[in-house]
C-alpha cells in the first residue's frame, strides 16, 4: 500500500450532511474513470455540513478536471486542494499482531517508537493503536509483520491545511 | 397580513407546485406508486398528454424544451416506468436539455425491501441527471418541486428527477397532509448552498479574448448547442457581423445561425461540410461558444486545428479544458458574455480591423468546390434521401419545426435544411439515441401550436417509437412524419460497407415489412406511401395541407446511398472523404 508521493491529490471536500451524498461523489469518481487511494467522512462542527478527504490518483485524471466536476455536484459546497506538503496528514491504524509472551516486549517496544499504544492484549495477539502520517504507519506495517499481522485496518487520511505563520505583527 | 394557513395532501401540493411552475403540459403515465398524484390531476389546468410508453414521455418533454426553451416535464411510475425513462434522462443530460421528471415510488417505510414495483431509481439516474432527490415529507414537496425547476433551467441546464414515494402523496394518510406553503426565490437559493453558477465573465478574459480576436487573421466561431440554451443567437450574429468572422454550428447548433446568412459555413465535423471541418482545421482561432470539442467534431483530438489558438465560453466550468486547453477560458452564460465581448469589441473595431480578404477568398473558394451533392436517381430507381429533403425543406411552411431520429437520415436533414431561425431544429446529438423523433416531435407541437412540425425519420427509428402516433391521434397533435424508408439500419450499414469490406451484419429491415402505411393508419394517422419523384412534392404539399390528425409519409429510398461528407472515426479533419462531386468540378 503506498498512499503517499507525489502521484497524489489530497482534497478536502465540504458536502452538505445529507443522505446520498457520498454515494454521489464515489460514483463521480467511478463514472469519471477517477481512481480513490482513500476516502474519509466526518461530520463538521457545523451540523449542516461533513467533510470527505479524498486522496485520488492523480495519473488517472488532472486534477482539476477532478475538482469542476466534484464541483457540479449540487449538494458540494467547497473543495480545497491540499498540497501534502503545506498539510498536517493524519491517519488512524489498528492492528492486531501475532506475539507471545516472548514477543511482546519487542512489538510494545515497536510500537512506542512510534507513539502507538497497546490497546487490547490476548494470550499470544496484541492489538496496537497508532496515529501518524500515513507513511509513517507504512513504515510500522513493516516492521510488524515479520511477527504476523492478524487483521489491520486503516482509516484512510485526513488533513488540514498548515496554518499560516508569517502573518503580521507589526507589519 | 395573515392568511389562512391551507391545509392540502402531498398530491395536492405537488400538482400545485407544478403549477405555480407554470407548467403547462405534464408528459406521462400512471400506476400504483404515483396514483395519488393522478387524481388532483383531474381537477387541474395543467394539460396531461397520456403517453404509450414511458420513453416517449422523456423525449416529448425534452421535445417540449428544445421548441419552447421551458422545462419539459414527465410523470411516471415507480420500478419499470421509472427504468423505462432512464434513456430519455440520459440524453437530456447529455444534450444539456431543461427537464424535471417526476417519478413514483413505494411507500417510504418499504423501500429496501424489494417491495412490487421497486427500484433503486435514485442510483439508476444518478449519473444521469444533473440532479435527482428522494422526498421523503409530504411538507419538502414545495421546496423540492422549486429546486428541481430552478436547477434544471439555470446554469447549465439538465434533467432533474424527483422520486415520490406513494405514502406522501396519499390523501388518506393524515401525516401526509400539510400546510401549505411556497417558498421564496431566496429561500430556494439558501437551500441549494452548493449551487451558486458563474454567469458574468470575467472582464480581463472577456478583453484578452478581444485581443485574440483582433490579432486573429483566420478565426472560425464554433457555436454549440449552448448558444441555443442561453438564448444568444441575436447577439452571436452580432459578433459575427462586427467581426465578420464565419460561423460553423454544430449538430446541436443548428438554427443558432442563419443557414442563409453569407458568414454562415454550416455544420462541422463527422458529416460536415468540407468547408466548415476544413475552416476550423486551417483556423488561428477558433472562438468556441457553448460548444465542447466533442469527438464527433474534433476528429482526431491531436491533429485537431493544430495552429489554432482557442476562446472558449462555457457556463460549466469543467467543459474548459476538458478536452482542449483554451487560451482564454471564460466561465459564464455565453449570450451575458457575448454582450460584454461585442461592446468591448465594438470599441476596438473602430480603429479599423485585421485584413481577412484572403480568408474569405479561401472560405468562399472551398464552398464552390466543395459542395453537398449526390447524384439524381435514375429513372424506375428508389427515390435518393437528399432529394426527399429538399423537397421536405422546400415546401416547409415558414418557421417549421423539425425533428429527427439518429443514422443517415439524420445527418441528410442537418445538412440539406435550410435553418433560418432558433429552436427549430430538434435532434438527439450526444446520445444519438433512435427512436427520439416521433415522441420529440410531438413535444415541440404540443408546446408551439401554432408551427407545422416534421419528424424526419429512419424505417429502424420509426419501429421504436411508432406507438407514440396513437399518443398524437389521441391527443390531436398533428405532426407529420416523413420515413426515410431505405429498409435498413442506414448508418450502420454504411460503416459496414466502408470499414467492413461490404460485410452487411444484421442491417437489414426489409422495405414492407411492417407495412407502414397500414401500421401508421391503424394509428389514426393518414398514410402515404411515395416510390417516385413525381410524387415527392404533391405528398409533401399533401401532408402539409393536413391539420386535424397526424400524417406519415413513407419515401421508399436508395439504401445504397451513403452520408458525405465523412471524416472516418479515429481518423482527422483533414482526412475527410468528400465523396461524389458535381461533374466538372475542378479537384
Ligand atoms: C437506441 C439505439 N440503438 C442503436 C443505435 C446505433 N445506430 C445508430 S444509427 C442506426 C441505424 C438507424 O437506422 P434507421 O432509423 O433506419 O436510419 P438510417 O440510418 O437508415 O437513416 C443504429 C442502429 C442507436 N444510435 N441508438
Ligand atoms: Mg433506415
Amino acid at each position: 500500500m503506498t498512499s503517499n508521493g507525489a502521484r497524489h491529490h489530497l482534497l478536502s471536500v465540504l458536502v452538505e450532511n445529507r443522505a446520498g451524498v457520498l454515494a454521489r461523489v464515489a460514483s463521480l469518481f467511478a463514472r469519471r474513470g477517477y481512481n480513490i487511494y482513500s476516502l474519509a467522512v466526518a461530520p463538521t462542527d457545523d451540523e449542516r455540513f461533513s467533510r470527505i478527504t479524498i486522496v485520488a490518483d492523480a495519473e488517472s485524471a488532472p486534477l482539476e478536471q477532478i475538482v469542476k466536476q466534484l464541483h457540479k455536484l449540487v449538494n458540494v459546497i467547497k473543495i480545497s486542494e491540499l498540497d501534502p506538503l503545506d498539510s498536517i496528514e493524519r491517519e488512524l491504524m489498528l492492528c492486531t499482531v501475532r506475539a507471545d509472551p516472548t514477543q511482546r516486549g519487542q512489538v510494545i517496544e515497536l510500537v512506542s517508537v512510534f507513539g502507538g499504544r497497546i490497546v487490547d492484549v490476548g494470550h499470544d495477539e496484541l492489538t496496537v493503536s497508532v496515529d501518524d502520517v500515513p507513511s509513517r504507519l507504512d513504515d510500522l506495517e513493516d516492521l510488524l509483520s515479520p511477527f504476523g499481522i492478524a487483521m489491520m485496518q486503516r482509516t484512510g487520511r485526513i488533513a488540514l491545511p498548515k496554518l499560516d505563520r508569517a502573518s503580521g505583527l507589526g507589519s | 397580513m395573515s392568511e389562512q394557513p391551507v391545509r392540502m395532501s402531498g398530491a395536492q401540493a405537488l400538482v400545485k407546485s407544478l403549477e405555480l411552475e407554470g407548467v403547462e403540459v405534464i408528459f406521462g403515465l400512471p400506476g400504483g406508486a404515483i396514483l395519488p398524484v393522478y387524481d388532483p390531476i383531474l381537477d387541474s389546468p395543467i394539460r396531461h398528454i397520456l403517453v404509450r410508453h414511458e420513453q416517449g414521455a422523456g423525449h416529448m418533454a425534452e421535445g417540449y424544451a428544445h421548441a419552447t426553451g421551458r422545462p419539459g416535464v414527465a410523470m411516471v411510475t415507480s420500478g419499470p416506468a421509472a427504468t423505462n425513462i432512464v434513456t430519455p434522462l440520459c440524453d437530456a443530460f447529455v444534450d444539456s436539455v431543461p427537464m424535471v421528471v417526476i417519478t413514483g415510488q413505494v411507500p417510504v417505510g418499504a423501500i429496501g425491501t424489494d417491495a412490487f414495483q421497486e427500484c433503486d431509481t435514485i442510483g439508476i439516474t444518478r449519473s444521469v441527471t444533473k440532479h435527482n432527490e428522494l422526498v421523503t415529507r409530504a411538507r419538502d414537496i414545495p421546496l423540492a418541486v422549486r429546486q428541481a425547476f430552478l436547477l434544471a433551467s439555470t446554469g447549465r441546464p439538465g434533467p432533474v428527477l424527483l422520486d415520490i414515494p406513494k405514502d406522501i402523496v396519499d390523501a388518506a394518510n393524515p401525516d401526509a397532509q400539510m400546510e401549505w406553503y411556497w417558498p421564496t426565490d431566496e429561500e430556494v437559493w439558501a437551500s441549494l448552498p452548493g449551487y451558486r453558477p458563474t454567469t458574468k465573465g470575467h472582464p480581463r478574459k472577456i478583453k484578452e479574448a478581444a485581443e485574440l480576436i483582433m490579432a486573429a487573421r483566420q478565426p472560425v466561431i464554433y457555436a454549440g448547442g449552448g448558444i441555443l440554451k442561453a438564448r444568444a443567437a441575436t447577439v452571436l450574429r452580432e459578433l459575427a457581423e462586427l467581426t465578420g468572422i464565419p460561423v460553423v454550428t454544430t449538430l446541436t447548433a443548428r438554427g443558432a445561425f442563419p443557414d442563409d446568412h453569407p458568414l454562415a459555413l454550416g455544420m462541422p465535423g463527422m458529416h460536415g461540410n468540407f468547408t466548415a471541418v476544413t475552416a476550423m482545421q486551417e483556423s488561428d482561432l477558433l472562438i468556441a461558444l457553448g460548444s465542447r470539442f466533442d469527438d464527433r467534431v474534433t476528429g482526431k483530438l491531436p491533429a485537431f486545428a493544430p495552429d489554432a489558438k482557442v476562446i472558449h465560453v462555457d457556463i460549466d466550468p469543467a467543459e474548459l479544458g476538458k478536452v482542449r486547453r483554451p487560451d482564454v477560458p471564460i466561465v459564464g452564460d455565453v449570450r451575458l458574455v457575448l454582450e460584454e465581448l461585442v461592446r468591448v469589441l465594438e470599441r476596438r473595431v473602430a480603429d479599423g480591423q485585421p485584413d481577412r480578404s484572403a480568408w474569405r477568398q479561401t472560405l468562399s473558394g472551398w464552398q464552390e468546390r466543395f459542395p453537398l451533392h449526390y447524384e439524381p436517381s435514375e429513372p424506375g430507381a428508389l427515390l435518393k434521401p437528399q432529394f426527399v429533403l429538399e423537397q421536405l425543406r422546400d415546401r416547409a411552411p415558414e418557421g417549421t419545426i423539425v425533428a429527427t431520429g439518429v443514422g443517415q437520415h439524420q445527418m441528410w436533414t442537418s445538412q440539406y435544411w435550410r435553418f433560418t431561425e432558433p429552436y427549430t431544429w430538434v435532434c438527439s446529438g450526444g446520445l444519438g439515441t433512435m427512436g427520439f423523433s416521433i415522441p420529440a416531435a410531438i413535444g415541440a407541437k404540443a408546446g408551439m401550436p401554432e408551427r407545422t412540425v416534421w419528424a424526419v425519420d429512419g424505417d429502424g427509428c420509426f419501429q421504436m417509437t411508432a406507438q407514440e402516433l396513437v399518443t398524437a391521434t389521441t391527443e390531436r397533435i398533428p405532426i407529420k412524419v416523413a420515413i426515410l424508408n431505405n429498409a435498413y439500419l442506414g448508418m450502420v450499414r454504411q460503416w459496414q460497407e466502408m470499414f467492413y469490406d461490404e460485410r452487411y451484419s444484421e442491417v437489414y429491415l426489409s422495405p414492407d415489412l411492417p407495412d407502414y402505411v397500414k401500421w401508421a393508419e391503424a394509428m389514426g394517422c393518414v398514410a402515404i406511401r411515395v416510390e417516385s419523384p413525381e410524387e415527392v412534392g404533391p405528398a409533401i404539399e399533401r401532408a402539409n395541407a393536413i391539420n386535424d390528425r397526424p400524417v406519415v409519409v413513407e419515401f421508399r429510398t436508395d439504401a445504397a446511398e451513403k452520408v458525405f461528407p465523412m471524416v472516418p472515426a479515429g481518423l482527422s479533419n483533414s482526412d475527410i472523404v468528400v465523396g461524389p462531386l458535381p461533374e466538372g468540378t475542378v479537384q
